[in-house]
């Protein structure tokens, strides 16, 4: 995901603070990485750099965190452009579970896998009850469910090609260690 | 907890073919539960078994300790009126009737005076959100608002246990999650056991817990492995 981009949308805004940048940040993308401040003020300078943020202006004490940013009128058509965009069908943790489901048939043998296999259905089943949970509570706000709601798409994903990938071990295994 | 069903070595054919091989499952008071396992593995028949609809070939049911086997049709039926609520993926409403008429019958069958049945069977239609539906036939209804009308009907008695079978697998993803939802929200308000079958993980993340099947026998990975764990 692009810090960059997500900044330029939260001082579509109005003008803000680093501060404020990296708590809305954080408040507005509960499932993201918070965000640390020298990552909030190497991007400000990034896209100052660009010409895609100035600053606005400094309260009294100064110092980093004092400095206002606003978005300039390229930085609104590059936002622009981004919205747009489609992200590419990036396979997610998928590649981290294939590389240890390969690693251990290579390492250790078939059973290995299966117990990993089995393992991490468990897991991921336990995450999407988590966040099915978080869905159900009828205080949940709809950004929290819709949050919920592509985490859930993606390790119900994981989960078929845990299935399949079971299905498919044997073979998987004879073709690596013929 | 109290147990509240608890079905042992349940065995189950048609005809020649098994459809349950000794399965032992027990759900407790107010618990989610869901059956989740691929198409005939025998989740379905498994509900019918311990919602008292089918009888099993051997094993036992039993409902708060008694063998429901050992009962007769009659205290079978009168259990699954008045303690338990059924649900399944669609047609269940009466089309002569109109929805308030559907959610109503439970309650009339079970001695309610008339008034009083329309009178609950419209606050059970408002909390699944068809209030206004009252006066209108299942025909004329899309299938999302039938199935919240179904939903209103089997959970109107109050059952200690609603069975479900696929009750979202009708519905489009959106619709089928709110329902779900609601049903949910209202069983732990109430603290009523839901069994439910479904053999989508998404689903089964509404319950507690998962029992899965692969032919007719308990599978404790839910992957289909032989014989290791
Ligand atoms: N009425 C029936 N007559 C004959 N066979 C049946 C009948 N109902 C189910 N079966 C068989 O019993 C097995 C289990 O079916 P079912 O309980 O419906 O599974 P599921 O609900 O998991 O799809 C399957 O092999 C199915 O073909
Ligand atoms: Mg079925």
């Amino acid at each position: 995901m692009s810090t960059s981009h997500v900044l330029l949308g939260l001082l579509a805004g109005g003008p803000r603070h680093g501060y404020e940048l990296k708590r809305s940040h954080d408040e507005r993308l509960p499932q993201a990485k918070p965000l640390a401040f020298g990552q909030v003020y190497a991007t400000l300078g990034r896209l100052e750099r660009d010409g895609l943020v100035e600053q606005s202006g400094q309260d009294r004490d100064g110092g980093p965190d004092r400095t206002s940013y606003v978005i300039t009128e390229a930085g609104r058509a590059r936002l622009g452009e981004w919205l747009t965009e489609v992200e590419a069908p990036a396979p997610y943790v998928t590649s981290a579970l294939f590389a240890k489901v390969v690693v251990s048939l290579l390492a250790s043998g078939e059973r290995t896998a299966t117990d990993y296999l089995v393992a991490q259905r468990t897991a991921h089943i336990t995450r999407l009850r988590e966040l099915t949970a978080v869905k159900t509570d009828s205080a949940a706000a709809v950004g929290d469910v819709v949050a919920a709601d592509y985490a859930i798409a993606h390790l119900d994903a994981d989960l078929r090609w845990l299935q399949t990938t079971l299905l498919r071990l044997a073979d998987l295994n004879e073709e690596m260690n013929p | 907890m109290n147990t509240l069903l608890q079905g042992t070595a349940l065995h189950r054919a048609y005809g020649p073919t098994p459809a349950l091989r000794g399965v032992d499952i027990e759900v407790t008071e107010g618990e989610i539960v869901a059956i989740t396992g691929p198409s005939g593995c025998g989740k379905s028949t498994l509900l019918h078994c311990l919602a008292g609809i089918m009888r099993v070939d051997s094993g036992s049911v039993r409902y708060r300790d008694q063998d429901i086997g050992l009962w007769s049709e009659s205290a079978r039926s009168k259990l699954r009126r008045t303690e338990f609520g059924v649900l399944f993926q669609f047609g269940q409403l009466v089309p002569e009737l109109t929805a308030g008429e559907n959610v109503a019958l439970p309650l009339l069958l079970g001695g309610a005076k008339r008034r009083e049945a329309r009178k609950t069977a419209e606050e059970w239609l408002d909390r699944f959100g068809v209030a206004e539906l009252a006066d209108k036939l299942p025909g004329a209804m899309s299938g999302g608002q039938q199935q919240r009308c179904a939903v209103a009907r089997a959970m109107v008695t109050e059952p200690r246990a609603l069975f479900a079978d696929e009750p979202t697998g009708a519905l489009d993803v959106l619709t089928g999650e709110q329902v779900l939802g609601e049903i949910v929200r209202v069983a732990r308000e109430r603290g009523m056991a839901v069994v439910l079958v479904t053999h989508e993980a998404q689903i089964a993340a509404y319950a507690d817990r998962e029992i899965s099947l692969r032919d007719g026998a308990l599978d404790p990975t839910g992957l289909g492995l032989r014989t290791h764990a």
